[in-house]
């Protein structure tokens, strides 16, 4: 049996509104997404390096797996391979691309683990696993995530 | 360790919007019901914890007003969590084997319709490095699903199997949402929603909530005939960095069956699996044996109301047992994004 | 890292070096102006409903009435309602206006506003119960000093004119005294 539900019987009394909830964050950054967001305002990525020796970017303060504190920044490509990704065809509020694109995992050169970022692509069609993808910079770097406008196909959509 | 046992289960009819109601008005009528129908009182509860999260209806201080449908004067013993309840009654087990409390009344509940709760969801996620690109949940898990069918872990045919099967079983479901299921070709025929998911591999938005009712010893044996002892219960997580994970595993799954002693055979089992890919990396961290019944209820493909999805799973095995249609069972909870926490929990009949 | 094992630590079972920040060795230049903060704003929209209760309180504002709910066990009255009784935990569903006079049971004197409507410094917020409700409601008071208002002091609604009326708290501009003698502090007990 579901749980007899309060009747609606004067449902047509119900008040709708718009709300528009807005969190004015101003985070610090800390000495590692300090560096990594830093770098990416001067058209750099970093990596950083865990005990096993992963270079894993974007980088953590920690170590995934033991906790450790890393240290150890080092510089990777802006360029790299797409590990996975699915097709974002509504795009919403907010999205670095205002056209429909790929949603994508990328392992950059010289990195072990891959970055959340968006791929300018045509349609589903010209994004594969293992493609090769660049970095487009944004116009005006702030020092965020969104300093990487998305990533291109390399050599353009396959 | 003392005995808990679920003694009672209540769930509302899960449904796409229940506009008309606020959450207190939603929640009001499943706590009675967990309550009215073992004879119970607030008086008799020991201990309340609830899950929710004020994002999805952006409703602030959701669960202190939905407090009012307990009955919360003079003051009670209370809690919450901001995740799925099954971790509420996570905490309520916990409660009640320090033996602060005998007894426990766990709620979770969510009213997603007034909110883009694929967008919502991106507030979860890494502040820095991801929540700026504001990804949608659905795209989201189709990183996952991308990566377990490049790696041959599924194919897309499986996935509208998973589809087919859940929505088929949510027949008998009286609190399902969406019930039936086209055939699995002609599944596989509907364009993608989101490479590679189309719209059967997702779970619908719901409105909606449960109660369960804990109790030890011989307050459960005085209650009812027949409780649904928790013989095993512990939760896992995985790391947050999705980019650093093999999506293809969910290894906090294996740990969390490993403590919570999943072994020997099951009559059932409910898995929170709210998208179809999900389900088989589930099935693989918990190791059951052929000839379980697989989500009678039809999980979280049939109705998926966040932060009761995963209750729902331990209260669908308990009202089994409870009903003495089965002997010992299975639930597994979920929260995060692709299946990054996990709960088992090993429920079981007799004395 | 070392961690002198007699320091008092917050939390004892913590890994060493969890509370320590690394400091990285940086191979390429960052600069003189490292990134240190960042502004990320999160803004959702929703389509808010404020249910049954809620919508009829709201509705009765509109005609400058206070609908309070009453409790099916206790009796008592509860506004603004949100469908169920705080104290039993059973629905509401007998409609009773309450007020519009009312009681101050508690106040403050504000003297740094924040908000798009506060008004102007010093004011006083305060909770109001209106005849016949149970508890009280938030507003701030008018056509007083602020260091003569007090507990017990009897109180009624100033409303917005007919013609700005719309289904909001906003339709109440501010509570202001009226000429009745005080209630008694112990007879608010329970109420305050």
């Amino acid at each position: 049996m579901a749980a007899d539900e309060m009747d609606g019987a004067d449902s047509s009394e119900l008040l709708r509104a718009p709300l528009v909830i807005e969190y004015p964050f101003n985070r610090t950054t800390g000495p590692v997404v300090g560096a990594f967001v830093t770098a990416l305002r001067n058209r750099t990525v970093l990596g950083i390096r865990d005990t096993s020796g992963r270079v894993v970017c974007p980088p953590v303060e920690y170590d995934p797996r033991t906790g450790a504190p890393l240290e150890e920044l080092v510089e990777v490509g802006d360029a790299g391979e797409i590990t996975s990704w699915s097709w974002v065809p509504e795009v919403r509020e907010g999205q670095p691309l205002q056209t429909p694109h790929a949603l994508a995992l990328i392992r950059l050169d010289g990195a072990d683990t891959s970055l959340l970022h968006v791929v300018d692509a045509p349609g589903p069609d010209s994004v594969a696993t293992g493609a090769r993808v660049r970095i487009r910079w944004a116009d005006e770097p702030t020092g965020a995530i969104t300093d990487i406008e998305c990533f291109e196909l390399d050599g353009g959509a396959s | 360790m003392r005995d808990v046992a679920i003694v009672s289960v209540a769930q509302s009819r899960h449904r796409r919007a229940a506009t008309e109601l606020n959450e207190v008005e939603m929640i009001q009528p499943v706590i009675r019901q967990a309550l009215d129908q073992i004879g119970a009182s607030i008086a008799d509860i020991g201990f309340t914890c609830s899950g929710s999260s004020d994002y999805l209806a952006g409703q602030a201080f959701s669960f202190v007003m939905t407090l009012d449908a307990v009955g919360a004067w003079p003051p009670i013993m209370e809690s919450h969590v901001e995740m799925d309840g099954a971790w509420a009654l996570y905490e309520a087990w916990l409660k009640i084997q320090t033996g602060a409390a005998d007894t426990a009344l766990v709620y979770s509940y969510s009213k997603a319709s007034p909110g883009d709760l694929p967008r919502v969801m991106s507030r979860m996620l890494d502040p820095y490095y991801v929540g700026p690109l504001w990804p949608d949940s659905v795209a989201y898990a189709g990183l996952q699903a991308r990566a377990m069918l490049d790696a041959g872990a599924i194919t897309e045919r499986q996935m509208a199997e998973v589809a087919h099967r859940n929505r088929e079983a949510a027949r008998s479901n009286p609190h399902a949402q969406v019930v039936g299921s086209a055939s699995v070709d002609e599944l596989l025929a509907a364009p993608m929603l989101s490479d590679p998911l189309r719209v059967h591999d997702c779970p619908p938005i719901s409105d909606g909530g449960v109660a369960v009712v804990l109790a030890a010893g011989d307050r459960a044996r005085a209650w009812v005939d027949r409780p649904a002892w928790i013989r095993g219960i512990d939760h896992r997580i995985d790391g947050h960095q999705i980019g650093a994970r093999d999506l293809t595993t969910a290894p906090s799954v294996a740990i969390a069956a490993q403590h919570a002693g999943v072994e020997g055979t099951f009559d059932v089992a409910e898995v929170h699996a709210p998208f179809t890919h999900q389900e088989q990396l589930v099935l693989d961290g918990l190791g059951l044996d052929d000839g379980v019944q697989l989500n009678p209820s039809g999980g979280a493909l049939a109705a998926n109301p966040m932060m009761a999805a995963g209750l729902i799973r331990l209260g669908e095995v308990a009202t089994r047992i409870l009903d003495g249609s089965v002997g010992r069972g299975v639930a597994h909870a979920t929260a995060g994004h692709l299946l990054q926490q996990n709960l088992v929990c090993v429920l079981e009949g007799g004395d | 890292m070392s961690i002198d094992p007699s320091e008092d630590r917050s939390v004892s079972t913590l890994p060493e070096g969890l509370w320590t920040q690394p400091v990285p060795s940086v191979p390429v230049d960052l600069g003189d102006d490292p990134v240190q903060r960042q502004v990320v704003p999160a803004s959702m929209r929703y389509d808010y409903s404020p249910g049954l209760a809620t919508s009829r309180f709201l509705r009765g504002l509109a005609e400058k009435r206070i609908l309070g709910e009453r409790c099916p066990e206790t009796g008592e009255v509860y506004v603004p309602p949100r469908g169920v009784s705080p104290v039993s935990g059973l629905r509401t569903t007998e409609q009773v206006e309450v007020g519009p006079k009312a009681t101050i049971t508690s106040f403050c004197v504000v003297h740094i506003g924040f908000g798009v409507n506060a008004p102007p410094t010093p004011f006083v917020s305060a909770l109001f119960l209106p005849d016949g409700a149970a508890v009280s409601l938030y507003g701030t008071m008018g056509e007083i000093a602020h260091d003569e208002v007090r507990i017990g002091m009897r109180v009624e609604p100033v409303w917005v004119d007919d013609a700005d009326l719309t289904t909001s708290m906003e339709n109440i501009r501010y509570w202001r005294p009226i000429d009745e003698p005080d209630v008694p502090a112990e007879q608010l007990k329970g109420h305050m």
